[in-house]
Order: structure tokens, then sequence, then C-alpha cells
């Protein structure tokens, strides 16, 4: 049972997020002109870290601002979270 | 009253207040402050059941959650439980309870002739036979399973309440033995917020079963005044009954509280049982510890106890156990029992230890009281069946660990044992801390921690009483400053300061046997599950090395006690089968829950009428005084057709569908999603997200919309309209609404933070009402005012701001049953003035309700498809026959890049088609396949698959939607649809719009 | 390998038990093998006794990190069945379970294969639909699969609630008769046992550090227990097989999620089929011990900690309680987690890698279990051949740049 942080709210218990996968995934500026090779990279592959994992939560109940949080994916020690564009200090993955 | 081993006097019970209850059919008396199993004891009961595999006589081992075997059957139906442990039951009025697991009675169990057969019962024999001849598994395993199983369960749903609470706390204290009652009071008194829980019914842990002194006083009366501190204190919450069964991530305690398991009669308010779910900042775990059996021959005879546990009686439930005992213990504090014997009147015929010359403080007193010590000596055997009569003893050379000379015997009715002390370590191995072996003290302790969580006392290893408590009183204040209370520093111990001396414990994780280690058959580790020592060695000897092998192999822990006793021995002896350290081996996983967790109570209140969230539009309850069925969309609960008299449902959907085409019909259609969206950049990002170009739509314009994931396929549809330049109203599907907003949000969050765009999702704010069909206008004509509903001045795909029935509304002029339809939205709370309205206005046209099915088929009779009915997540835009809605003006929408790929051009993807029976008056099932002969064998290639399918009373024939291969260029081909493997319906690839295909009525 | 049989029990039990042949032996691992299969579960060793048997390759090594059987094999909640919807996945699963139907003789160890039959109940006019598209699928693959009424499931499992009151009642299922479960522990001991009878090392406690590579191909693992040179390599490490492909350098359409599945007391036989429903979100079946063993989804978030959220377990007890009113009172004793590695569309991938010589066999999500025979089998023949059976050819990493996926999220029921 997690205890997520919104960079918004504060400390809030999982059941009020939604997850959203690996964050900073940065959509193709031009996806036509990209190979197929590329676009299945972008589409599905994923860094699935053992480890230190940038990843996005939505505060789906509560103020529904997406973020991201750098988790520990087998502690699942959740070491910061930041807002969407913001640029982290802390962020080590 | 009183039970014939009940000492006269002593212990907590009140005896003022006696309390009758009924065991394997028999009447006895208890008292209240009576476990269950000290009831029985105090009555001389002392066969309590039968073991899983063997179905040997079995008794009360142990005076807590640790007991292997006195499962019972407690109470009646339909709050029968089985597998309660008798340790654990309160005593109450009326209680009634029975062994579980034998037949026909506990004394003669007829499965115990199983044990003649033990030497083919070796453990994993079930992997090793019952293979031939194959077909024969079934009725063996029928057998196996009749004889798996201890209680049954209630035949009836459950009537008792459970309930749950979200708790958040500074500090959480596990445990109120000497440690947890030290660390509360300290982190109490610094002002933090403190929960202490505890499973017992009193608060005193270990203080309890103990005569110990503190302080020159009674250990209870230091309970007494810590407990009168900490009752005074705001912000402690003190929670008796409780048990903390889970650990788990970011500090989440899960605690199961038994507001009403202890008493006969409900206040018919409070729950049976209720869940914290603790949060706490700091976790301080002052679990304790549980005394070790010993493993020898015959080891689980009824008489034999923990000598813990026998104290534990004496003192606190004032139960004479015997006539004669024997202690057997490799340590000293098992020599505290024999005091607490005599004090009992329990004659002590000695103490058996296989150390030479024990001399610590305790066996010296024992010594002074006349017991005979047999030291360097060690029981091989116990004599007796359903009772003891003697043990045999032999000698044991300590340094060798091997027995020596003749056997001989000692009388004795009771058997007290110790093999020293495991620390609970569970919840810190829950929480991910790690364990060590601790060589000196011969048990695992708690390692390194993982979350912010500190073990104090005897479930750190700390055995020593003052020890404990000044532990705890560390703990406690600093589990508080952490939490930002108190100044860091400790009051001192006052309540104990003597250390006793101890000699070191002989470590012995089975006592020493002759001969072959496999034939030992009889020397228990796990009582619950019967695996003996030598089930051990000869897992070992097959290759089984792993103690997570040995376990599953074995079965080693895997009762209901989850091998609180026995798993620590196991290991040890695993150790010595493979010649390996005990501390290489390691544990097996702590796993929750520490103690069994019913269902209800994990559910708690979610259950029944709570088990979801009903949503019910503004007008359900018109629907439901109308007679309406409702179908689950969702949460939704819609209309799903409203049978007049005894109409049948076909009889009723036909009726609305006709209404509709002819005169005019009324839906319900609140559900549908509705996004409000707003900002300067609102069109740029309906182009991103949507096929289609919207860049020319005008106010006042509605614009029919296909949303793609990334993936290229069709994930939502809905019509949006233009309500201003910077406005738009977009409609989703009913189900599909959250879907969408998170993921419209997510897009303009995370990637386009640029656009200047913000949604709301309006769903519920809105009550919508579609009124279809060729009267509706002038139905609606009836009751608006300020709108010209003229076609020139309001044409299909429009939206209008007006009144409706005195309320103000917006109308759309869409339609997803190609009739004249207008869709009405109005403020939620005028919903259902305003469908009261429209009824009243449209009597004169014979105005019909119609529900989901009419919908669907009206809807299917045009060939609209709905997205999660006719597609399934892997259907393109192209696939629905939908390329018209693709624009070719546009570089980049969300999915367009996936649609060029190497699948999504395939001419033979499954395409969207009509398909019409040859013969009309079939009705082809929903979910049938489609093939291309009408014979064949298996596997039978498919062709697709039908999505939808009615029988149409406009058109006079069935119609049907479905997905094909190649589809699109087969048009008025043949194929066949499978029935039941033998039948097929032939018919023929149509165009999917069956009805009015230039889509005339709906632009009128 | 000496055969186990109530002959051979008896036998063993004049004295005590105490000659069986080891189940497999613990050798230290060689230089070179043939074939280094990484992971030692159930696929892993299936995939070796595939390989000696079929294939008559006789230097194989297995490397498992732990020990064998440890990982999902040992943690799921032993459903076998292969009513799945579209035709690749039907077949490469109903391939598997005929492989079940004779495992126990041809390993010669009883896995406890019991046809008890598993129910997929429909909740809603669409999940009827679903069910429906999966049963007629299902029969025309040749893959017994029956759709049933409210009234006769209540039939077959009387103490289910098919009560029209309950929030979501029950409208029908489908039920495949030869699904059921086997003893999970037994599948990885008896292919461990059958595959160390072909001379198959079997190596515990060794865990893979590193995959060397030389000339675009490659030619041996680094392991905690030295470096093993290989001439092909199979990974079957489900939850880890991101790990392994970073080693390799090539990434994976693969995220890892918790599993978690959990068992009651044991209480006296009331279930004697597999019940699952997909939109009440619970799945159970008792054991011939008598305990329950149920299981739900996944947890939402990536894990490697083979553990998930209590309040997945709280959900699914209010799911199991409205389907089972009579559970309430029966206790949960023990929970755990397993880590699965899931796709995009729920299907496998099985087969070769953009690293030459190193075959893949993961991506199977909450579905591994029951395909074990078969998943093994196909992986066999893909490494001995250097080319994918027609059964796994579809399971391609290839299909997800040509967009060729095969969904089972969509119709499929639960995929467990």
């Amino acid at each position: 049972m997690l205890m997520i942080d919104c960079p918004w709210c504060g400390n809030r218990d999982e059941s009020e997020f939604m997850y959203g996968g690996e964050g900073n995934i940065v959509r193709p500026q031009d996806p036509e002109s990209i190979s197929d090779d590329s676009w299945s990279d972008y589409l599905f592959m994923r860094k699935n870290t053992k480890g230190l994992y940038m990843e996005q939560w939505l505060h789906s109940y509560g103020c529904r601002r997406w973020f991201l949080a750098e988790r520990e994916t087998v502690s699942y020690e959740i070491l910061n979270t930041h807002k969407i564009g913001e640029i982290n200090p802390e962020s080590k993955s | 009253m009183r039970g014939a081993y009940r000492l006269n006097s002593g212990g907590r019970l009140d005896r003022d207040r006696p309390l009758e209850f009924t065991f394997n059919g028999r009447i006895y008396s208890g008292y209240v402050g009576d476990t269950l199993a000290s009831a029985l004891l105090a009555n001389g009961v002392r066969l309590v059941g039968r073991s899983f595999k063997y179905h040997r006589p079995r008794g009360i081992v142990g005076s807590g959650s640790e007991e292997p075997n006195a499962l019972v059957q407690l109470g009646k139906n339909p709050r029968t439980s089985p597998n309660q442990i008798a340790t654990q039951i309160e005593l109450y009025d009326g209680l009634s309870a029975s062994s579980v697991n034998c037949w026909p009675s506990v004394k003669f169990d007829i499965r115990s002739l199983t044990g003649m057969f033990s030497s083919l019962l070796p453990p994993g024999f079930y992997y090793k036979t019952f293979m031939w001849p194959r077909f024969l598994w079934g009725l063996y395993e029928l057998i196996l399973r009749r004889s798996g199983g201890y209680g049954v369960a209630p035949d009836m749903k459950d009537p008792d309440r459970y309930d749950k609470i979200n708790a958040h706390c500074d500090v959480l204290i596990v445990g109120s033995g000497p440690a947890g009652l030290s660390a509360a009071v300290e982190a109490g008194r610094t002002g933090a917020r403190v929960i202490l829980v505890d499973e017992q019914a009193e608060f005193g842990g270990s203080i309890l079963n103990a005569n110990e002194n503190y302080h020159k006083s009674h250990g209870m009366n230091w309970v007494s005044s810590i407990l009168d501190e900490l009752k005074l204190m705001p912000e402690v919450t003190l929670l008796p009954r409780s048990t903390a069964f889970g650990y788990y991530d970011h500090n989440f305690v899960g605690v199961l509280e038994r507001v009403t398991d202890h008493s006969s009669i409900s206040d018919g308010l409070s729950p049976r049982q209720r869940i914290w779910r603790v949060r706490a900042k700091e976790v301080v775990l002052a679990t304790g510890s549980i005394e070790r059996p010993l493993v020898f021959q015959n080891n689980d005879r009824p008489g034999v106890m923990l000598a813990s546990s026998v104290s534990a009686y004496i003192n606190r439930y004032a139960v004479k156990l015997g006539s004669s005992a024997v202690v057997f213990t490799n340590n000293d504090s098992a020599y505290s029992s024999v005091l607490d014997l005599l004090s009992s009147g329990v004659d002590v015929a000695g103490v058996i230890d296989p150390r030479p010359k024990p001399n610590g403080t305790l066996p010296n007193i024992v010594r002074s009281h006349g017991v005979p010590i047999f030291d360097s000596s060690v029981i091989v055997d116990v004599k007796g069946s359903k009772n003891i009569r003697a043990v045999e003893l032999m000698n044991i050379d300590y340094d060798s660990k091997k027995i020596y000379g003749k056997s001989h015997k000692l009388r004795c009715d009771l058997v007290a044992v110790s093999g020293g002390w495991n620390p609970t370590v569970h919840l810190h191995s829950q929480s991910g801390g790690t364990l060590r072996y601790d060589v000196s003290k011969s048990c695992f302790v708690p390692g390194i921690n993982s979350q912010n969580e500190q073990s104090v006392g005897s479930c750190n290893g700390t055995f020593d009483l003052k020890e404990c408590i000044d532990d705890g009183i560390k703990a406690g204040s600093r589990a508080a400053y952490a939490t930002g209370f108190g100044v860091g520093e400790w009051s001192e111990n006052t309540a104990c300061t003597d250390f006793q001396t101890e000699d070191p414990l002989c470590p012995m994780w089975k006592v020493p046997s002759s001969g072959n280690e496999s034939k030992w058959t009889k020397q228990f580790v796990d009582f619950q599950t019967d695996t003996s020592s030598s089930d051990i060695y000869i897992a070992a000897r097959e290759g089984y090395e792993s103690i997570q092998h040995v376990k599953r192999y074995t079965t080693l822990g895997m009762g209901n006690d989850q091998g609180k006793l026995g798993n620590i021995n196991g290991i040890g002896i695993l150790a010595d089968a493979l010649g390996q350290d005990i501390s290489d081996i390691g544990t097996t996983t702590f796993r929750p829950n520490y103690t069994p967790i019913s269902y209800g109570a994990l559910a708690g209140p979610d259950k029944g009428i709570l088990f979801d969230p009903v949503r019910k539009t503004a007008i359900h309850e018109w629907h439901e005084a109308a007679g309406a069925k409702f179908e689950n969309v969702g949460q939704w609960k819609r209309p799903w057709f409203y049978p007049r008299g005894r109409e049948f449902m076909e009889e009723a959907v036909e009726r609305e569908c006709l209404a509709v085409r002819e005169s005019v019909g009324v839906l319900d259609a609140s559900t549908l999603g509705k996004i409000d969206i707003k900002g300067p950049n609102a069109t740029d990002f309906l182009e991103r997200v949507y096929t289609n170009s919207w860049r020319k739509l005008q106010v006042g314009q509605c614009r029919y919309g296909l949303m793609l994931g990334e993936d290229g396929m069709v994930m939502d549809d809905g019509v949006t309209a233009k309500l201003e330049d910077d406005h738009y109203l977009m409609h989703t599907t009913s189900s599909g609404a959250g879907n969408v907003m998170n993921w419209l949000e997510l897009w303009l969050q995370t990637e386009w933070p640029d656009l200047n765009v913000y949604l709301t999702s309006v769903t519920d704010q809105w009550a919508t009402i579609q009124i279809n069909g060729p009267n509706s206008r002038n139905l609606l004509s009836k009751i608006c005012e300020g709108i010209d509903l003229t076609n020139d001045a309001f044409p299909y795909m429009a939206v209008r701001r007006g009144v409706v029935a005195g309320v103000q509304a917006r109308i759309f002029r869409v339609s997803f049953v190609g009739e004249l339809s207008y869709e009405i939205n109005v403020n939620a709370d005028y919903g259902l003035h305003l469908w009261e309205s429209v009824i009243g206005a449209g009597k004169n046209y014979g105005i019909t309700p119609f529900g989901t099915e009419a919908m669907h088929l009206l809807r299917a009779e045009k060939g609209y498809v709905i997205v999660g009915q006719d597609t399934d997540g892997s259907m393109t835009p192209s696939d629905l026959g939908m390329n018209w809605i693709i624009t070719k003006r546009k570089d980049d929408f969300l999915g367009k890049r996936s649609l060029s790929r190497e699948d999504s051009i395939r001419t033979d993807r499954k395409q969207l088609v009509g398909l019409i029976t040859e013969d009309p008056s079939t009705v082809i099932p929903e979910g049938s396949q489609v093939i291309s002969s009408s014979s064949g064998s298996v596997p039978v290639p498919m062709l697709g698959h039908i999505t939808s399918s009615y029988m149409s009373p406009t058109l006079g024939h069935s119609i049907a939607l479905g997905f094909v291969e190649g589809g699109h260029s087969k048009l008025g081909e043949k194929v066949y649809v499978s029935i039941n493997d033998s039948k097929v319906i032939s018919a023929f690839i149509s165009n999917p719009v069956f009805y009015d295909p230039q889509g005339k009525r709906q632009d009128v | 390998m000496k055969r186990y049989s109530l002959f051979s029990l008896v036998r063993n039990g004049i004295n005590h038990h105490s000659n069986w042949d080891r189940v497999w032996r613990n050798p230290n691992p060689r230089p070179e093998y043939d074939v280094v299969i990484i992971g030692g579960g159930g696929h892993g060793l299936a995939t070796a006794y595939y390989l000696a048997k079929e294939h008559k390759i006789t230097k194989i090594a297995v490397l498992e990190k732990g020990y064998i059987g440890g990982g999902n094999t040992g943690r799921n909640t032993e459903i076998v069945r292969s009513n799945y919807l579209w035709d690749e996945a039907a077949q490469l699963y109903e391939f598997s379970l005929k492989l079940w139907q004779n495992l126990s003789s041809e390993l010669n160890f009883n896995l406890m294969y019991s046809k008890k039959g598993v129910l997929n109940l429909g909740h809603s006019l669409q999940d009827m639909r679903d069910i429906s598209r999966r049963v007629n699928a299902n029969r025309l693959n040749g893959i017994d699969s029956e759709l049933l009424s409210t009234e006769e499931v209540k039939g077959l499992v009387p103490i289910i609630n098919t009560s029209p009151d309950t929030r979501y009642p029950i409208l029908g299922a489908s039920l495949q008769k030869r699904g059921g479960t086997a003893r999970h522990d037994g599948v990885a001991w008896g292919f461990g046992r059958a595959a160390d009878a072909f001379g198959v090392d079997i190596i515990q406690g060794c865990e893979v550090v590193g995959i060397r590579q030389e000339d675009g191909s490659a030619v041996g693992v680094d392991t905690t227990k030295g470096y093993i040179k290989a001439k092909k390599i199979g990974v079957a490490v489900a939850g880890h097989s991101t790990v392994l492909a970073n080693m390799a350098g090539f990434r994976l359409p693969i995220e890892t999620h918790p599993l978690q599945a959990w068992v009651t007391d044991p209480i006296k036989p009331v279930l004697d089929v597999v019940v699952m429903s997909n939109s009440v979100h619970a799945y159970v079946s008792q054991t011939d011990r008598g305990e329950l063993l149920a299981g739900a989804g996944i947890d939402a978030y990536v894990g490697y900690g083979q553990r998930g959220s209590f309040s997945v377990l709280e959900h699914a007890a209010s799911s199991i309680i409205e389907l089972f009113p009579i559970f309430s009172r029966i206790r949960v004793v023990r929970q755990w987690g397993g880590i699965v590695d899931t796709t995009p569309d729920a299907c496998p991938i099985i087969g070769k890698t953009p690293l030459k010589g190193l075959f893949l066999n993961c991506g199977w999500g909450t579905g591994g279990y029951k395909a074990t025979p078969g998943s093994g089998w196909v992986f066999a023949y893909t490494i001995a051949n250097d080319t994918p059976h027609n059964l796994n050819e579809p399971f391609s990493l290839e299909r997800f740049i040509t967009g060729k996926l095969i969904d089972e999220h969509g119709a499929a029921g639960v995929a467990h």
C-alpha cells in the first residue's frame, strides 16, 4: 500500500491514484517520418527498470493532475515526486 | 460449578461470573476470563482434536496464536466458523464448539487407521503414486479430497457486519508486554499520536502469564499503572483484541479488531470485526517470542505442552494441569514453570535437561525445592496414547550430541517442554526487514530494517526483562522523536532493575535418536500438518535441499498456524540433514497474515449494495415506477426495456422500435459521457485527439468524431458540439467516459502543456433526454421557447440554446437511430421535470419511452457501431469502413502513425459488414462465428464473428453486424454462421446500413 | 531414473524411504554447453526436458538463481485451461492442454492434473456476448467449451449466488470441462527430475549477471558461479525478462507487475470447479487439501517485489463474498505475490531475438503456468531448429513492429 506524495496535494493513499506507466516518454515530433521500428519503440518498448524507475501517476480521486514519481521497483520506496515539466534536481534515474 | 481441575484461587478470572459452554456435545463450565482452551483444561478435557494426516489424538500445546492442534468448529449456522483456535477463543456463555476433522468422534476416529500405513505415506507420497491407471486419478482424488479439510463452511450467508477504519498515527506499537507498554507510555508522554494494539483481550503480554514481581510487586500492578497513565492521554488509542496481521509497504499495517467475537450477545450496533488500516510514521514491534517445542518420539501426545503455556494456564487461568509433571528443557526459562507447577499443587517428577550442570538462578531455586534435575538427559519417547503414562529418558553426551546408556522411565501425566525461544519476527520480515541467525541465542533475530520500524524486547532476541523494558523505553522515545515529538531523551527504567544469571541454552532442533533418522516418523516437527523429522531427512536425501522445497514437499509450516512452532526446528533439522549451518539455510518467507483473517473482515462493508457504487440518472425513479427492466452498463443502471402488462422482452422492444420509427420515442441518455472543453486552443486540441478535422466547424454545429489509441485502434466515439469559438462539449460512450477523460488529461498535461485548454467532466451535471421519431419536432415545439425549430433554422447536426419546459437547455440535433431526433441537455436537477414534461407533451403522439435494447436495435438498422460491443480494441477506422473520417489534411493525430504499419494496411483484415440471413426469420445469435463452408472438421477456419444481431421490426427480417475477413470486398457473398457445431445458418454479406441508407429521415 | 509407483513406494517403505534416488543431481557447471537455459521455472525446465527428449541435445544446463520452481511456477493459482479467443493463442494453449493430459505418466511424477472444469462467469450482456464469441471460436478450434445458463451454473456450483438482486448478477458462463488445476510444485519437480535423467545439469543458486557476445552472436553467460560458454542460450525468466534483455542490449514491450494469490484454511469440500469472474474480479478453486485458493488481477504498478498491495486482497474479498456468500467466515491464512511479465496484447513472446543465438520466451503475463508444457515444447523446437514452430511463429517480437498483435485483452475472459 503505497503512500504517494502528490506534488499538488501532499501525501495520499495509493487508492486515490491511477498508474500511468513509464514517465518521460516523448512522443516523436514527426511520426510519419520515422520507421515502423522507431514507432514501435515509442509505442511499446519500456524500460521496466528493476531499480529506480521514473513513472507517471494521475491523482485521479484528487486534483486530477498527472505527475512524475521516481520509485524503486523492488523496495517500492518513492524517492521523489514532481510536477510535469519541472526539472527535478534530485532525480537519479 | 467450577471444573474439577480448577485451582481454588488465583488467575485472572472473574469467579463471580460463571459461564456455560458446550464442547463436542457435552456441557461444561468456566469463567469470564477463560479461553475455550483454558476452560477445557480446567474441565479435564485433554483430547481436543485429531491430526491432519494420521488422525493422531492431539491436545492443547500452546496458549496463544501459536496453537497448532486445538482447532474447533465454533458456533452454529449461520454463524459457524471453521478452524478457530481454542486458545484464542474467549469463553462466553452458551459457546458451542466441536473438534474438526474426526469421525465419528474425537475419541474414536476411524481415520486414525491411516497411521498403520504411515510407512506408505512418506512426504510427497502423492507425487509418486496414483498415476496408474490414469483414468482412476479422478477417484483417487475424490478420496484425497474427502480426507482433506478440517472444519466446514457455513451453508448460509453471514448475518454479521464487518467494518473498516482508516487510522493515521505517529507511532504504532504492536504488542503490550513489558517492551511494548514501556514504548507506548514513553511515546505517549511526548504528545505523539500513538496506537497500541495487542491480540489479547487484556494488555500485558507475557506478564499476564507469569508470576513475576516488578519492583517487589506483581507485574500486573505495573501494567495497571502504565495503562492508567495511557488512558489519560488524549492522543493515545488502545486497541485490545486487535491483531496486527500484515505489514505492507510504506508503513501500512493491517490490524484486525475482534469487536464482538468474545460475547454471546450482539448489541445490534457493533460490527463483529473491524479492520484498522493503519498508516504509521513509525512502528515499534514488541511482538514477543514464541517458545519452541522439542522434537522427540511421540512428542505430540495430549499432555505434552509448551512450558510457557503450562505457566500461563496455572498463573492466568488457575488450571491444575495434572498430578505429576516432567519438565524437559534445554534452557533456564522453563525452570520457572517448575515453580509454577509446584505452586499449583502438581508434583514435578523431574526436570530433564541435556546440559551437564545447569547452574543459573532459576535451576538453583528449583534444586532448592528438592525437585530432581536429570542433567545430561533427554526424553526419547512418550508412553501413552490419549493420555501420557510416562516418559522414557536416556543420557546424552553434550559435546557429541549422542544418546547413550540404558533408558529408564519416569511416570508422569504432563510434560512441559522448552526448546528455547523464537522471536516473533513475522511483521519485521513482512515489512521487508532481513533476518540474521544469532548463534549465541540460537534463534533468528531482526537484521536490517527496510521501513521505519524497530523491534524491541524478545521479538528482537532480548530475553532479559530489564533489558526489554530499557529497550522499550528507548524505542518509544526514539520513534516519537523521529516523528517530531519529544526531545529524544528517555526516562529511567524504574520497573525492573535486576538481571538474572542464565546458563546458555543447549541448541537442540530435535532430540538425537539412534540409527536411521528416516525411521523416526513420530518425532513431530509441525503438529498441524503431521510433518515429522524423518520427513525432512527423507526430503533432503531425495534432493529437496532448499528450505522452500522442503516446506513444499513435506508441508512443513503450511497449516493455518503457518508453522509458528515448527518452522525453526525444521530449519535446524534440515541443516543437520545437509551438514550445513542453520544460518546458511535461512528461513522461509514470512507472509501475511500473521493469524488468519476472514473474507468477511477483508471485505468489510463493501459487499451487497456497497460492492460497487450504483450510478443512477436523475430520471431513475421514473423508470423504476414505469416498471423498466434495467441493464448494467459499467456502474450505471440503464433502462433496458419497459414491458407493458405481460409483454415479453421481444414484444416490448418491437413496440418501442416501431414507436420511434412511426411517431416518437424518448430515451434517457444521461449516461453519455460529457466533457466540457474550453480554452483558446480547444480546436487545436480536438485536431490532435480526433481523426477528422475540426477547423471549419462553425459555432452552433456538431460533428461526429472517432478517437484512436496510439496503436491506431478505435478507442471511443461520440458527437462534439461547438458552443463558442473556444468552447466545445464532447460526448463519449457511457462506459468509456472515465477512460477518455483520463486519456485527454494525460495528453494535455504531459505532452501538450503548451495548449491552453481546460477539461471538465460534466456527465453528472447534465441530464440528457433524446426524443426520436417523425413527431419529435411537433412534440418539441409544444414545450420549447425561443428556438426556431424549422429544418433550415435548426438543421441536422446543429446545436441551439433555448428554454424547454421552462428550463434553460441545450438542444443537439443529432441522431443515433436515424430519425428526426433532438437531444436535450438540462441541468440534472431538472432532468425528471423535463422528462415528465416531454412525456406529457407527447401523449397525443403516443410517446413511448424506450430502453437500451431498442436503441441498440435501431442503431444497428442504421449500421452504427457501438464501441465496446461491435469493436474489441483490435479494429481500425478502416476496418469499420470509416476511412471517410480520417482526414488527409492533417499531418498527425493520435494513432495516425500506427495506421500505416504493415498489419494495419492488410486487405484481408476483419472488416465490418452487414449480414442478412437466407431465412429472414432466423436471428443469428450474437457471438457466433462466421465460416466459409457449411461443413468441415475441426479446426474450422473462422472468417469473423457476429457482434450485433436482431429481428428488425421495421424491415421485417433479421439483421446482423459482424466482422469478416476482407468483408468490404465480399458484398453479396454467401457465408455460414456456425451454431452448436452441427448447425449452420446461411447468410449474405451486405452493406451494414440496412435502413434509410441515404439518411433522409434524420434530415427533414 | 528409478520409476515411482505404488510398488516402489511399498518397497521403499521397508527401509524407511532412505534409498530413493535423488530427484536431480546438484552438479557444478561445466565450462561449456550446447544450450544454456536461463531460468529454472516450469518453462525453463520443460524446455530443457524437450530439448533432450525431442531434439536429442545432451549438453544442456538450466541456470536458476534461486531454487527451481521458486518463481511464478510456485506462486500461481494452479489453473489449467485452453479456452482462449484468438486462433493463435487457442492453438498454443490447446497444444499445451493436450500435453498436460499425459504429463504425469510421461514424467512419472503425479502432477495431480485434475479436470475439475473451469467456469468463466458473465455478469453483463456484453460479458455474455464475449463469452459466446469465445465459446463458439473454441468449439470451431476443436476446444471443448460450453455456454451455460444461470441455472446451469447454479446446478454445477450450488453454493454460488445466482440471485438476480446482486450488484452484478450472474447471467451465464462458459465451461471448459477439461480445464482444471494441476499441482504447481510438482510441475517444476517433475520436469526437473525428468530432465536430469536425460543428463541435463540443473544448477541452482546460479545467477546470470552478463551475456557475452562475439560478432553479433551470444556466446556465453557470466554467472555467480563463473563464466559458462554456450552455443545457444534460451531465456525463460518471466518477470525478469527485461533485466536479461538489457544484458543482451535490446528492449522489450514488457512491464513487470506483481500478481497476488492467497489461500484459506482447509475446509471440507464445497467447490469442485474452478470459478473465474472477469468483471467481478476474482477466481477461486478448492485444493485437494481443502484450502480455497484464490487470486485477482495484477497490481497496477510496475513491481519486482513479489508482493502487492493490501487493497487488491480487500477488493477480491468483496468479489468472492459476492459470488460465494458462505465464504464470509472462511479465513485467509497466507497471501503472496509473483511478478509477471505483461505484454501490450496479453500474449507471450516466444522466439528469436535481435541477438543471434539468444532465444526468448517471456511475456506470459498471468497465463504462463497453464502453458508450461506447450511453452517448453515450442521453445525447445525453436532453439533446436533455429526457427520457430508454426505454433509459436505468431508470437514473435516482430509483431510489435508490424502491428500484428493477438489481442487477448478484448474478449478472452480473465487471462489466468
